[in-house]
């Protein structure tokens, strides 16, 4: 899980977009349980990688990312209130930056 | 092949910046329902459609020319699609819905406009300068081209001098309210979603509907923008029996729209399941956003029907069945025609 590029710069990266709060995320794994489309990355996983800076590993969950419903399911259980949703619109943002 | 990502939001977010809308109509289509309406030009207080509810027809006519085409062979079109498109408007080269087609939908911010008139709700309409709000673009990441479209809006409604704006789906209520704040500075139009207008107003209700519905909370209205116990009080008020289903409320599920523009199969996976859970309430179900009517309907392949709540609201209030459409039951058209990826 950590062979990726460490850039501890992501998270600044990511709050110069907007509200990025991911280094809130304990891990526990509520999101994931509650998460309509299923998917194992989305979005504890996909909150770890950010808030621990593995932009290539970020990159490689480009469908979990994009494949978000932005549904809030998962924010309204969330013990440690990470903005889960805003934080993946964020991502989606900073991966097509220079695309469009 | 999934879709590439950059070539679907690039189209979208082209289309904001050359044409006002990720999907642009002509305004004459979209201002078609208020033709016989006489609603006065600007004003204070305006209706903002946010042209959500009449694009619908459109996007279930380029879903069945996605399905014609399918996945792999739009996916290898889709760069070049991105290229003509900057050059030619495609939605209105390929998008042709009936005129059947439209008018259902087209129904829904009619039916509005009338519930606020009986509410004695004074309000005007923007007519042309009533855009697309920018949801499905801001939702995919395309933030400079939101930023941009978020500044044309709010100078829109700088110079007709708009104070207050009632919304009628949730995505354009969620743009207007909590998301242009934060993209545009100084902007402070108030904005309500017209459910939360009705429930502050005192509605008359001519004739209870007296039927038991199960009721879908749209994620948008549930859990960013707390519009909860608003449609509840109006379908109560107008004599439904509301049923609620297993997720309801704030714990709402997903109708699964917002994946259809890129993963179409996990969309309708969602919306299967959300199918079900509905059913085992009630065979009606009523809705509150036009990606909910469509995704769900879609999904139900004509075992359960869906009727916007307008149409519900509106039929109590004038005591007769004026305002309503066909009411289909389950298993019968149109619940059961092919329905729209929402883009
Ligand atoms: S529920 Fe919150 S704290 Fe727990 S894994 Fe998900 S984002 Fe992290
Ligand atoms: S917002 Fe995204 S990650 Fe959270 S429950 Fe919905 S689909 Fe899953």
């Amino acid at each position: 899980m950590t062979s990726g590029v460490l850039d501890p710069g992501l998270s600044d990266k990511l709050r110069q977009l907007g509200a990025f709060d991911a280094e809130r995320c304990m891990s526990c794994g509520i999101c994931t349980a509650i998460c309509p489309m299923g998917i194992s990355t989305l979005p504890r996983r996909v909150m770890r990688l950010a808030a621990l800076g593995l932009e290539d590993e970020v990159r490689a969950q480009r469908e979990a990312i994009f494949s978000c419903l932005l549904c809030r399911a998962c924010e309204v259980s969330c013990p440690a209130g990470v903005h889960i949703a805003d934080n993946v619109r964020l991502l989606r943002s900073w991966l097509l930056r220079g695309e469009l | 092949m999934p879709l590439s990502t950059r070539d679907v939001v690039g189209v979208l977010a082209d289309n904001l910046r050359l044409r006002g809308s990720v999907l642009p109509i002509s305004s004459r289509r979209a201002t078609r329902w208020a033709r016989d309406l006489s609603l006065p030009r600007g004003g204070e207080t305006v209706l903002y459609t946010g042209t959500m509810y009449q694009l619908i027809p459109y996007i279930e006519r380029l879903v069945r020319l996605e399905e014609l085409l399918g996945d792999s062979r739009l996916a290898r079109l889709s760069g070049l699609a991105r290229r003509a498109n900057r050059l030619v408007n495609a939605v209105a080269v390929v998008a042709r819905p009936r005129p059947a087609e439209r008018e259902e939908y087209d129904r829904v911010p009619a039916n509005v406009a009338r519930l606020l008139q009986l509410a004695g709700v004074e309000f005007g309409y923007l007519y042309e300068d009533d855009l697309y709000a920018g949801a499905l673009a801001y939702d995919l990441g395309a933030d400079e081209a939101v930023a941009a479209h978020a500044r044309r809006i709010a100078g829109v409604f700088r110079a007709h001098g708009v104070r207050e704006a009632i919304t009628i789906d949730p995505h354009t209520t969620n743009m207007l309210r909590s998301v242009f704040p934060r993209l545009v500075e100084g902007y402070d139009v108030r904005v309500r979603s017209y459910l939360e207008v009705l429930a502050d107003s005192s509605l008359p209700v001519r004739r209870k509907v007296g039927r038991g519905v199960v009721i879908h909370d749209s994620c948008v209205y549930a859990r960013a923008e707390h519009v909860i116990e608003a449609p509840r009080h109006l379908l109560e008020a107008a004599g439904l029996d509301v049923g609620e289903p297993e997720r309801s409320r704030a714990a709402t599920w997903c109708c699964g729209g917002p994946a259809e523009s890129l993963y179409p199969s996990k969309a309708l996976a969602v919306a299967s399941k959300r199918v079900e859970q509905l059913g085992e309430v009630a065979a009606d179900c009523v809705t509150m956003c036009p990606i909910c009517l469509v995704n769900l309907r879609k999904a139900a392949n004509g075992r359960m029907s869906f009727r916007d709540i307008s149409e519900y609201l509106l039929e109590a209030s004038l005591g007769s069945d004026e305002a309503r459409g066909p009411s289909p039951a389950p298993g019968t058209a149109p619940a059961a025609a092919p329905l729209a990826r929402t883009w």
